[in-house]
């Protein structure tokens, strides 16, 4: 294949060879026996070792999964097993596989092709409605490490689920590349809230690939948050609203820190008649980070509208955020446009707040936590509390 | 000013109201060039904003900035630190509790905004407080809500009222007026004679005074 050459469209280029593939298994276990280094930065990434928090739970570590499990009053409605295991048991699998992610896109997504480790299945069943979060963890456990992992998420007509994935590292780990291929599907009228929490180390690499496909009164939400240092993350995930009324919307919070490159987007295509779509960024680049705020419409369908708001907020003069929001509209009728906005902390608001009693440090993080104000999302309760704990645990709760 | 006094400025736009309130609380917009800002006997000349505001100093400002994701409620919460009823107070300036789950200041209206600014203020108790034109864009009804509240507020309090327009006096108890021309007090008095030559006849009365003419 000569993909695996081939540099991705955007982001840093990266020579494959330079990461190691060879590792010893892990044997199955619960969350409650792995060693506690190992849970503490699965905690950080919004992964529960509570039982009753969670509906069912996939956890990875390297290439082995050492836990699939559904909780018992959920068992029938939803499942979660490894992708080998759900292509060996559903002959239909298949038809999702390398469907609407091109496996000849780049060497990432060949990479993942050529040597797969894994990643989940997780299939909500028609008419279920799991009402609280799924959850993966997608962990590595050894240093200069690459782990290519394939995920496959189908809720089925009328059905509604949370999934929360957490992808991090072993303290010990610096670098490494994880490449991640997710394909989304999501039927009729069913509603799907990803949100996805990434916790890396300086020197590491990341490389998601994911789709979607959303069919007639679907909704699929997808929340991405990236707060700790990464040496470059570059992904651009698409969902094609494909369905009459379908709907997707993409927030994404980011914070660039150290010498992160995070090139990260999201890209809306309006396919089905009254679809409707919304991207919207927050990015708060530090120290020397670089980022690359990217959001694309597409309208393809005559009755569609979607919105794309992204605003950067500079906290230092050797980081740069670089907004590019972009519109393609191809008939007449669809409605399409964005907002974007770049900058450091207004002076005039640190002094108002100032002006309260709030001393400069306060001021300011207030404003900061106030940027990053994850009620815009409109994450459902659990979410909620989960994303604000991470956010309060970066910038610190000035109140 | 002397303790407990309310007073009143007036002055045409760009007299500088708004620049000697900036001066007083130490925004780095305004340099002191000469003289000193003493506070209940300390000179606060050179103190930053947040240390003049913990002195007992609050400002309601007239054009408050927006603040994305800072909820009204939190800066609420903030400066009654939980030791007073901070829903109670909203009542006394009309300002519905679904305000408190508001970014600070986006999307008020004009009215809003003036009664925002006077209930943190409220909640904030400073033992000297500066309002910054409180009656412009409120309409007649919070007009008088508004006054209430204000001189509630400033009976065991001294108070610095900043109008141009001057309905707000209706309800108010003010002990002095003083009349600001090209960065200068002009004149000061008794209340009730300035205020009603300048509601009556306009700056341009002032403009005829020898006072102002020398300042010119």
């Amino acid at each position: 294949m000569n993909a695996i050459e081939k540099p991705a469209a955007f982001g840093p280029d990266l020579d494959l060879g330079a990461f190691k593939r060879e590792t010893s298994p892990w044997p199955p276990c619960t969350i409650s026996t792995l060693p506690e280094d190992i849970v503490q930065r699965a905690l950080s990434v919004g992964i529960s070792t509570e039982e009753k928090e969670r509906a069912g739970t996939y956890f990875q570590i390297d290439h082995s999964a050492i836990l699939q499990t559904i909780r018992k009053t959920f068992s029938g409605k939803a499942e979660i097993m490894t992708t080998g295991e759900a292509l060996k048991k559903y002959r239909w699998a298949k038809e999702y596989w390398w469907k609407i992610v091109a496996a000849d896109t780049d060497k990432f997504t060949a990479l993942a092709k050529l040597k797969w480790d894994q990643g989940y299945f997780i299939r909500v069943l028609e008419g279920q409605k799991i009402t609280i979060p799924l959850q993966a963890c997608l962990f590595i456990s050894k240093d200069n490490f690459n782990q290519n992992v394939h995920n496959l998420i189908i809720a089925e007509p009328n059905s509604e689920a949370q999934i929360i994935t957490g992808c991090t590292v072993h303290p010990n780990v610096q670098s490494g590349l994880h490449v991640g291929i997710s394909e989304f599907y999501v039927k009729k009228n069913a509603k799907l809230t990803f949100t996805m929490i990434h916790n890396w180390a300086q020197n590491f690499n990341v490389r998601p690939r994911t789709a979607a496909l959303v069919d007639d009164d679907a909704t699929f939400v997808s929340n991405y948050m990236c707060m700790k240092p990464v040496k470059s993350l570059q992904m651009y995930p698409v969902a094609y609203c494909k369905g009459a009324n379908s709907r997707v919307r993409f927030n994404t919070i980011l914070h660039g820190n150290q010498n992160s490159h995070l090139d990260v987007g999201s890209k809306v295509v309006l396919q089905g008649k009254g679809s409707r779509g919304e991207i919207i960024t927050r990015a708060i680049a530090s120290d020397n980070a670089q980022i690359n705020a990217r959001g694309l419409l597409v309208g393809e369908h005559e009755d569609s509208k979607a919105h794309l708001e992204c605003r950067g907020l500079l906290l230092s003069d050797e980081a740069f955020i670089h907004a590019i929001p972009e519109l393609v509209g191809k008939v007449k009728g669809t409605e399409l446009s964005h907002e974007a906005a770049v900058g450091k902390i207004a002076e005039e608001q640190i002094q108002y707040l100032m002006a309260r009693g709030f001393s400069e440090t306060e001021a300011e993080s207030l404003i900061i936590r106030g940027f990053m104000d994850t009620s815009i999302f409109g994450l459902p309760d659990v979410l909620k509390k989960d994303t604000e704990r991470m956010i309060d645990a970066t910038f610190g709760g000035a109140l | 000013m002397p303790e407990g006094e309310t007073h009143v400025l007036l002055g045409p736009n760009g007299s500088g109201k708004t620049s000697l309130i900036t001066s007083i609380l130490g925004f780095p917009s305004c340099h002191i060039l000469s003289g000193k800002i003493r506070f209940n006997g300390t000179d606060i000349t050179t103190m930053p904003t947040d240390e003049r505001v913990k002195l007992g100093i609050g400002v309601a400002f007239q054009n408050p900035p927006q603040i994305r994701g800072v909820k009204l409620g939190d800066v609420l919460r903030h400066l009654t630190r939980r030791k007073f009823d901070e829903v109670k107070l909203a009542g006394t300036t009309n300002i519905p509790v679904d305000f408190f789950g508001r970014d600070l200041n986006l999307g008020f209206s004009g009215g809003e905004l003036k009664r925002t600014e006077i209930l943190q203020l409220l909640a904030q108790r400073p033992d000297f407080a500066i309002f910054d034109e409180p009656d412009s864009g409120v309409d007649v009804e919070n007009l008088e809500v508004i006054g209430k509240a204000i001189n509630e507020f400033l009976k065991n309090r001294s108070g610095l009222l900043i109008t141009h327009l001057g309905h707000i006096l209706r309800y108010l108890k003010v002990d002095k007026a003083h009349v600001m021309f090209y960065g200068t007090i002009a004149c000061s008095g008794k209340p009730t004679n300035i205020i009603n030559r300048i509601m009556k006849k306009g700056y341009k009365w002032c403009e005829r005074c020898p006072k102002v003419k020398r300042l010119h």
